[in-house]
């Protein structure tokens, strides 16, 4: 018999195939968060609860992940994901989410829940731009690089989300790219089954293929090789904790225990005579 | 230092909350009305003339076991009530007009995926900051159409710290019945003004209809007044929720005419088709009246006070109280437009209400707005009886 392929036991078969370009790096990110939760026996996905907001990556648990999830309004997915895990601590939330959703129109809740260490997961794909509505700048978009909206060239400066919540209470900070598969299978592991409280953010770089990659001339392949060629590893250099403007910081930013929001509040409203559902 | 005044502060709360007949405020009243419903989910953000209710949820909410949190801003706040409601808590916020601008993308959001919830906004003068805060009703036409897009929602309006109580009770009962988002548009008067409340403990409010098996839609229901049963995160259901357009088990359909018709037409009908157990409304001398009032809120309450006025003066005169907005039934304006030689529309707004009284008194008789707006002015019953008589011309 033919063995399945891996992630699919996670899905959704009746929405296959994706709705991603060809080549579009979303599947990656799909297959790592599968490995992970398969090599950590997770048989079926009921406990977990998946929220995402507008954008491409927002699509990956919505319809594709076979568990419940929340398609919610751009970039309201983490004050979504609050909502669901204060109600119900005894739930997984896990948000997914790009950078147009989660860095810009929603900044402040994923700050905010960063500061709050609320015990949910947050991955970013981090694709460079906004893709679903064509290739418009992002917040994380590199400098010179040309998008719907920046023409000549991106000349703003972009925002680096891993050492803004590394300032925050949150308990995990990671950011690899879509070339190392292995560390981002560990990293989603870590923060959904060794932390298990707290808030714990995973950036995955995954430029582009259509509105990125097609603009810099480079093929899926090369996109690769690109990615390892300007990653530095964090904590190795200066140069490699600050990021620059053509290196790309990747590992782990930040790994601690701190109790998270749901044990704050326990702790909050203990002794005051109610039973808190979780 | 701190923790005594906050010790006093919880101690004010809980020995009100113990006693069934209270002489307390609007605000205080729908705080207790929502406890009283059941809620066990709070999250807002600060803004006046709306923040005793979250100050009474702060205390009461966790030592019940209930969620309380205070969010970055209100449009956190609409959102983290989504997610509460889906996994099954009873949730409300409470705000006043520039939060309730913010949260209306998320109220439409929760009309689009049937989500349970109740938002409760304080009306004071705008837009903008406004007169922060003096009491207005300039939010009516928000409260109905604030959103983008075809949508009906239920709207109703206390105008007295007792309705406060009652009518956040029936918010989460017509909330919990037809899944659906609840306004409560209460005002500066009635928030901060005292009366004696009777908090009744007796309070059944049912809860939504859950399905008996993934197989039957979460989004879809054959007959239109009844909603879909709604599954709770968690429960196996592997439920998609999405404010896109969808199907009856939630899968996103974005091209199709029939799947948005369907949708949208459902839960416009759900609504509306549902009128007779939503609309609720006061007539007082309407049969014999001569000049009559059509008015909700605090206004209403002037318009109570000039009828019984120009009664004792030997002019028949009726009203007509509105403790629901939307959807608005029109027949009782209508029942008073065929009796009375002119009716008077008054608002604490530049005239919004006065646009349903046109609309339902057609060419029966005269229509008087009566608009007043800023600095705590009430209109005060005195100035509607002498425009009742003047109208009249005595």
């Amino acid at each position: 018999m033919k063995k399945e392929h891996f992630s699919l036991k996670y899905l959704r078969r009746e929405v296959l195939p994706t709705l991603f370009c060809p080549g579009c790096f979303n599947g990656v990110v799909i297959n790592a968060l599968a490995k992970a939760l398969e090599e950590e026996g997770v048989a079926s996905l009921r406990g977990y609860v998946f929220v995402s907001g507008i954008g491409c990556s927002s699509w990956i648990p919505s319809p594709y992940i076979l568990a419940d999830s929340l398609h919610v309004l751009h970039g309201r997915a983490v004050a979504v994901a609050m909502g669901v895990k204060l109600a119900n601590p005894k739930l997984e939330v896990i948000v997914i989410g790009g950078d147009g959703d989660l860095a810009s129109i929603g900044i402040s809740h994923l700050i905010h829940a960063a500061r709050r260490n609320l015990d949910i997961v947050v991955i970013m794909v981090n694709n460079l731009v906004y893709g679903m509505t064509r290739g418009q700048q992002s917040p994380t978009t590199p400098r010179g690089l040309k998008t719907a909206t920046t023409p000549y060239g991106s000349f703003e400066y972009p925002i680096d989300m891993c050492r803004v919540l590394r300032e925050t209470n949150a308990n995990y900070v990671a950011r690899w790219t879509i070339a190392h598969f292995y560390q981002l299978k560990d990293s989603i592991k870590e923060a959904l089954f060794k932390h298990r409280r707290g808030f714990r953010y995973i950036e995955v770089v995954a430029p582009c293929t259509t509105y990125v990659a097609r603009r810099l001339g480079l093929r899926p392949s090369n996109i690769l090789r690109d990615l390892l060629r300007k990653s530095r590893r964090v904590g190795e250099s200066r140069e490699a904790t600050q990021g620059g403007e053509d290196t790309i910081a990747v590992g782990v930013f930040k790994s601690e225990d701190k109790p998270g929001y749901i044990e704050l509040y326990r702790g909050y409203i203990a002794g005051l005579g109610g039973v808190y559902s979780g | 230092m701190s923790s005594s005044a906050q010790t006093s502060l919880s101690q004010y709360y809980v020995v009100r909350v113990e006693m069934t007949r209270q002489f307390i405020t609007g605000n205080e009243a729908i705080a207790y009305g929502a406890l009283a419903a059941g809620c066990n989910f709070y999250a807002g953000y600060p803004i006046t003339p709306s923040s005793e209710i979250m100050h009474i949820m702060a205390v009461e909410l966790p030592k019940r076991g209930g969620v309380f949190v205070q969010v970055e801003d209100e449009i956190a706040a609409i959102n983290v009530l989504v997610g509460a409601s889906w996994a099954g808590s009873r949730a409300m916020t409470a705000t006043s007009g520039p939060g309730f601008s913010l949260m209306q993308e998320g109220i439409g959001y929760a009309i689009m995926t049937e989500t349970p919830l109740v938002v409760v906004d304080v009306m004071r003068a705008g837009p903008a900051t406004g007169q922060a805060t003096k009491p207005a009703q300039g939010d009516l036409m928000q409260a109905r159409w604030g959103r983008h897009g075809d949508q009906a929602l239920p709207v109703l309006a206390p105008s007295s710290p007792q309705e406060c109580y009652d009518l956040v009770i029936r918010a989460f009962t017509i909330a919990e019945k037809l899944r659906t988002p609840v306004v409560v548009l209460s005002d500066e008067f009635i928030g901060h003004g005292r009366e004696v409340v009777e908090l009744h403990k007796d309070v059944q409010v049912p809860s939504r209809r859950k399905p008996k098996s993934p197989k039957e839609p979460p989004f879809y229901s054959e007959d239109p007044r009844v909603p879909p049963p709604m599954p709770s995160l968690g429960e196996g259901f592997n439920v998609l929720v999405t404010g896109s357009t969808h199907d009856g088990y939630g899968y996103r359909d974005t091209r199709s005419f029939e799947t948005h018709y369907r949708l949208v037409k459902r839960i416009w009908n759900k609504i509306w088709l549902n009128i007779d157990s939503i609309f609720e409304y006061e007539a007082v001398g309407v049969d014999d009246a001569i000049i009559g009032f059509v008015a909700y809120g605090s206004t209403a309450r002037s318009a109570a006070k000039a009828v019984s006025i120009l009664r004792e003066e030997g002019i028949r005169a009726g009203y007509v109280k509105l403790k629901t907005l939307w959807p608005l039934d029109t027949k009782p304006i209508e029942a008073l437009a065929e009796r009375v030689e002119a009716i008077i529309v008054p608002e604490l707004s530049l005239g919004q209400l006065v646009f349903d009284v046109e609309r339902a008194v057609k060419d029966y008789t005269k229509i008087h707005r009566f608009n007043k707006v800023g600095g705590g002015e009430p209109i005060y019953p005195r100035e509607l009886v002498e425009l009742a008589k003047k109208v009249l011309g005595r």
